[in-house]
């Protein structure tokens, strides 16, 4: 079968692990909020916006890794406005979450007309380049596959353990996951609610942002409207799977994004032809709903997740 | 800081904070319009004369709102039942897709006859589309925000496969497009010469029905009791997930009306741009409008009036169309702000 | 005892008022080193309010704390902490999914600290456990817990935090009359090293038992204070509730038919709470059935089959001599049974309903309010306006949303929508928590006209002097198992908190079998 064969390909693996690196960003950004208790629904506007960001940035002339600090920043922004709504305002985090994704995607291509109010083909720039890492780029296979990235892939993986690393083992991470499992807890110790979980939601924010900037900037090297098409959605249903934890939701995103180098492949073999290719597009977003509903039973939602808190309040 | 309840909010406490809300939009909006080189106050004018300022403007308007009126309205009843029905865009599509099935030839009937099947057949398919979520929530308790989003992508595709495929028109020059309605299936004009359609009528129409149903049966009744506690609607034995299917029903049945609207009176054929986003647009809809269903129908005019309005000051001014998605996304969140605001004070401690 | 006292605290003139109502009234309180004062009074005269100034979570609107001799910053509780204040919240502050020792150590390092001493905090809360007799494993999900095992969680959270100021907030209301004592011991050992507590109650005899002081609060005001070796509890129980109160007298009744049985009904658990194990029980006209348990062994689960919202899954349930396999809210309702629910805010009422609409919430489809699903508001409304006469609900009007009411008036409400159908059954759960002593006695007044008609009551309550004093026969759950009835009187107070910790089941098992 070639499908089978295409499973044993390096390249395969390669393009995966590409396609899984925006959703690793921004999956982790919603685990983070969802951890806190906020769900943030305004993921996909943000990852717009960080892909027009960070695009932009580099194309103004700064270099790569400032756009994706701007990118970053644009993100924490976004991720204010959202928090300062839905926690000590305690707006609907479901009205919020598509309101800051409506903000976050008219304004970008309202300030895309602005600065590039001729151009019918947008332009492209130096995006990042695979860095070959020594040794471990040489090992068969998964050299290839997993150490031949651009430096923005491994910039994911690392954020993986880093985020692992404070949320289940510093001070900071713990009030994180309390704030999520009961607010109460947290304020009864002296620590602000509040603060936490506008902090959480920013900097998760943020890493949504490099998601989307880690499209325009290295996956491709330009920004089109519509680039995001719905993969924030996508790590939405991801976290779910994940069982909001940054290890499994990695596990996730490759497993996911697998599935979607399958399906542009299969798309070209002899079998693929014979099919629309619409039906291939869709195995996405049909994978994020069977992951919904097969963790749904068994999921660990965080206790606190879309309750307000409000002082003084039981 | 923290929120304390007013019990008895004053009359210029609700109204002023929405006013300032709205206020506050085109405040914003007037400093976008400045940042894109335009005058702010010529923006804003412009805005309004495109939207309001002719007969052929209004009616532009009224048009446009026709769609809005259908989607707010599956949104507001769908919300008010807590029901987060984010599909509106997909079961439009549905609805439009079954009225190009039934619509260009395969029931050679009359308008009297045909028209009514055609709504009919439009309400079910956006009402079965939405099924599917409701029943994900109800029996696996899988949250509804995100199977109704992604639907949408794939209910977008299936249209598009269909176009490219069974229902593309031979006629069309290569466009994925579907065959035209026959004449029968058209809405016909509310009065001889005038740009608008009986759609329109229609909305206004469903407008009310949804208003009575929400304010006098016992379905409005429960809708409601399950939107603002579910918990004590269990308790006091309303069947809770029945209603929520049910509301999913109506609200999927509405949304496909939109659909129905715009390819019988408008489109004539059914194409993947149909909806500019009238599915997403509904959310601002009804959310500004308090999710009354009366409100809907002032709501989507508002909302028309921007679109409709920044088209034509795009073209007078040079700045881009995007300030009305700006302008009703600021407008959408400052005004969950505003309510809020009605109802709670900010008190320091 | 101290011979030379150290003020450790001293309230003045505390103010906090919350929009029309002033909740604390110029309070003014001191407490030595090494002492324990009782803050005694009834519900809604502002001692959780007064905690919760002192402990930061509200700012007061004027007065000052200081805490040994220091001024105490308004409204934050992290320099309360800080200063050695430290509260164990009625309502207890723990996140079941994080483990005992997340819970203890949270919020007590620096938040930015890389390292955390993992090893070390162990260690230490070990060692407070062992000195305190709190056991309790620190790796033990708090979810798994039981209440008593959670309240030592929050009694390590304040030790482990080196507090000098404890506050308890009503702090046996969810023990047995045994774990309370262990509680005491316990606190015991803490004031011996130098620990000062604000014990926060309305049980006469505990506080005689471990406070040196008591002072009474009444409607946010201060109306006394008594060294506990001046009084006795008649005396606190005036000061408290201002005029002699008194227990309704209970004539003996005559019980008649059964109306409702449970025959060996089983239901699942629910999470951390018991379902119901082998349940048998009889409801009888004209006779009220308490039901006496520490809260979480099983209460809910034997309302929610009562009342509808459950069904056995074994056993069987019976209704005038019917058996019951279609059993809903809506059927339980139809077939005469009238429910007073635990939490008249989240499940017994709609808060921005008004109070049409919530007078007809359990009866809307009755063909009296709707026809072919169409609402007759007109009667409805009618309806309202005959509960707010009849049971003399304080509101403006039918139209008022019920949210606006007080918890009597709602509670009246909710009593009138259902005591109108004339019920053969009442479910009372609960049925005066958190009341005044005006609304007490007319819901008491309530269900002993109802049982004098004729009908069944099942009288749930965590309040163990309630049920005494109004059940004809009391049954107490624990763990989902139902003791044996037992008539009025037949048992003290003593020796009904051996069965409610859970003594005398094995025996009866045995001797059933």
């Amino acid at each position: 079968m070639e499908i089978v064969e295409i499973l044993f390909t390096a390249s395969f693996w390669a393009a995966a692990i590409r396609i899984a690196s925006p959703l690793i960003f921004a999956t982790l950004g919603e685990v983070i909020c969802e951890r806190v208790g906020v769900l943030n629904l305004g993921i996909e506007g943000i990852m717009v916006a960080g892909a027009f960001a960070g695009w932009m940035a580099v194309y103004s002339g700064t270099g790569l890794w400032i756009g994706v600090g701007v990118a970053m920043v644009v993100g924490m922004v976004f991720g204010l406005l959202h928090s300062t709504l839905t926690v000590p305002f305690g707006l609907s985090q479901h009205v919020v979450g598509l309101g800051v994704t409506l903000l976050a995607t008219s304004s970008t291509y309202y300030a895309y007309r602005l600065a590039l109010p001729e151009v019918t083909t947008p332009p492209k720039i130096d995006a990042f380049q695979p860095l070959e890492i020594p040794f471990l780029s040489d090992i068969p296979m998964l050299g290839e596959a997993l150490f031949s990235q651009t430096p923005l892939t491994y910039l994911a993986f690392i954020l993986v353990g880093i985020v692992s690393f404070v949320l289940y083992r510093t001070p900071l991470g713990l009030a994180v996951r309390a704030a999520g499992e009961n607010p109460n807890a947290v304020a009864a110790q002296g620590l602000s609610v509040t603060a936490i979980r506008m902090g959480a939601v920013m900097v998760g924010s943020g890493f949504m942002a490099v998601g989307g900037a880690f499209l325009t900037m290295s996956a491709f090297d330009s920004f089109f409207f519509e680039m995001v098409n719905g993969r924030g959605w996508i790590c939405i249903a991801l976290v779910v799977f994940g069982s909001w934890r940054p290890g499994k939701a990695l596990l996730g995103a490759v497993l996911f994004a697998a599935f979607d180098a399958l399906q542009i492949r299969v798309q070209q073999t002899s079998f693929g032809t014979l099919v629309p290719y619409q039906i291939f597009l869709m195995v996405p977003y049909i994978l994020s709903i069977l992951a919904l509903v097969i963790m749904s039973r068994r999921a660990e939602v965080p206790a606190a997740l879309m309750v307000p808190f409000n002082k003084g309040e039981r | 800081m923290r929120l304390e309840p007013i019990t008895d909010p004053s009359i210029a406490r609700r109204l002023g904070f929405p006013f300032a809300a709205l206020c506050t939009t085109f405040l914003i909006a007037s400093l976008l319009a400045m940042i894109a080189g335009g005058n702010p106050f010529s923006v804003l004018g412009l805005i309004l004369k495109g939207a309001f300022g002719s007969q052929f403007a209004i009616l532009e308007t009224l048009n446009r709102a026709t769609p809005l009126i259908f989607t707010g309205l599956a949104v507001a009843v769908a919300f008010r039942a807590k029901f987060w029905n984010i599909g509106a865009e997909a079961q439009l599509y549905a609805g439009a897709l079954l009225t190009v099935l039934l619509g260009t030839g395969a029931l050679p009937w009359p308008s009297a006859a045909l028209l009514p099947v055609l709504a009919v057949a439009a309400i079910l398919a956006g009402a079965v589309l939405l099924l599917g979520p409701a029943i994900l929530k109800t029996r696996f308790g899988v949250d509804e925000v995100v199977t109704t989003l992604l639907f949408n992508f794939i209910f977008l595709l299936f249209i598009s496969m269909l176009l490219e495929g069974p229902l593309k028109d031979p006629m069309g020059m290569g466009w994925p497009k579907s065959e035209r309605l026959i004449a029968e299936a058209r809405l016909p004009r509310i009065a001889e010469g005038l740009r608008l359609h009986w759609g329109f009528g229609l909305a206004i129409l469903s407008a009310v029905m949804i208003w009575i149903i929400q304010t006098r049966s016992t379905l409005g009744y429960e809708m409601r009791a399950v939107g603002l506690n579910r918990q004590a609607a269990a308790f006091a034995g309303i069947p809770v997930n029945r209603v929520l299917l049910k509301t999913a029903l109506l609200s999927g049945g509405l949304a496909a009306l939109a659909g129905f609207s715009e390819v019988a009176g408008v489109k004539a054929s059914l194409t993947l741009d149909l909806s500019p986003g009238y599915g997403y647009t509904g959310i601002i809809v009804a959310m500004l409008a308090l999710l009354n269903p009366l409100g809907v129908v002032v709501a989507a005019l508002f909302v028309a009036g921007i679109f409709v309005g920044a088209d034509s000051m795009s073209r007078a001014a040079d700045v881009p169309t995007y300030l009305a998605d700006m302008m009703l996304a600021i407008a959408l969140l400052l005004m969950v702000l505003a309510i809020m605001l009605t109802r709670f004070r900010i008190v320091r401690d | 005892m101290n011979t030379t006292a150290v003020e450790a605290l001293r309230l003045e003139g505390i103010t906090k008022r919350f929009g029309a109502l002033t909740a604390n009234d110029a309070v003014s309180l001191s407490l030595n080193k090494g002492e324990v004062v009782a803050l005694l009074g009834e519900n809604g005269a502002g001692k959780t309010t007064l905690m919760n100034i002192l402990f930061g979570q509200y700012a007061a609107d004027s007065g000052t704390v200081h805490v040994f001799g220091k001024p105490l910053p308004s409204g934050n509780s992290r320099a309360a902490l800080d200063a050695g204040v430290g509260m164990v919240h009625q309502h207890f502050t723990l996140a079941d999914n994080l483990t005992v020792q997340e819970n203890i150590t949270l919020g007590a390092e620096p938040l930015l600290r890389i390292r955390a001493d993992r090893q070390g905090a162990r260690q230490r809360i070990l060692d407070l456990s062992e000195k305190y007799h709190l056991q309790v494993s620190p790796d033990a999900r708090v979810g798994t817990l039981t209440v008593g095992e959670r309240q030592r969680v929050e009694i390590l959270k304040a030790l482990y935090r080196d507090v000098r100021i404890l506050i308890l907030d009503e702090p046996t209301a969810v023990l047995t009359p045994q774990e309370a004592d262990d509680l005491f011991a316990t606190l015991r050992l803490a004031i011996a090293d130098g620990l000062s507590i604000i014990f926060i109650s309305h049980k006469l005899h505990e506080v005689m038992a471990i406070a040196d002081r008591v002072v009474v609060l009444r409607h946010g005001k201060v109306t006394g204070g008594v060294a506990t070796k001046d009084t006795d509890k008649a005396a606190l129980a005036a000061m408290m509730m201002g005029t002699q109160a008194q227990p309704p007298k209970v004539a003996a009744a005559m019980p008649g038919a059964v109306l409702l049985q449970l025959d060996q009904v089983c239901t699942p658990d629910q999470g951390s709470a018991p379902g119901l194990k082998s349940v048998s029980l009889a409801l009888k006209a004209g006779q009220i059935i308490g039901l006496a348990g520490v809260s979480g062994n099983g209460q809910a689960a034997l309302a929610d089959v009562v009342g509808g919202t459950a069904k056995p899954t074994a056993g069987t349930l019976t209704l005038n001599g019917d058996d019951r396999l279609d059993w809903t809210p809506r059927i339980a309702v139809q077939s005469g049974i009238a429910r007073i629910p635990e939490d008249r805010h989240k499940t017994g009422t709609i808060a921005d309903f008004d109070l049409t609409e919530n007078a007809i919430l359990e009866r809307y489809t009755a063909p009296d309010f709707s026809k072919s699903g169409w609402l007759n508001w007109r009667a409805a409304r009618d309806f309202a306006n005959a509960i707010i006469t009849k049971y003399d609900v304080r509101c403006p009007g039918p139209d008022t949303p019920i949210r606006l009411l007080s918890g009597g008036n709602m509670q009246k409400l909710i009593l009138g929508r259902t005591l109108e159908a004339a019920p053969q059954v009442i479910l009372a759960n609960q049925p005066v928590r958190g009341l005044d002593i005006g609304a007490v006695h007319y819901v008491h007044s309530q269900l002993l006209a109802a049982r004098a008609r004729g009908a069944a009551v099942l009288l749930i309550s965590e309040d163990l002097d309630e049920v005494m004093a109004l059940s004809d026969v009391i049954h107490v759950i624990s763990d989902g198992r139902l003791s044996p009835g037992f008539a009025r009187g037949e048992l003290t107070p003593a020796q009904l908190g051996l069965w409610m910790a859970g003594q005398g089941f094995e025996d009866e098992m045995k001797h059933a079998s």
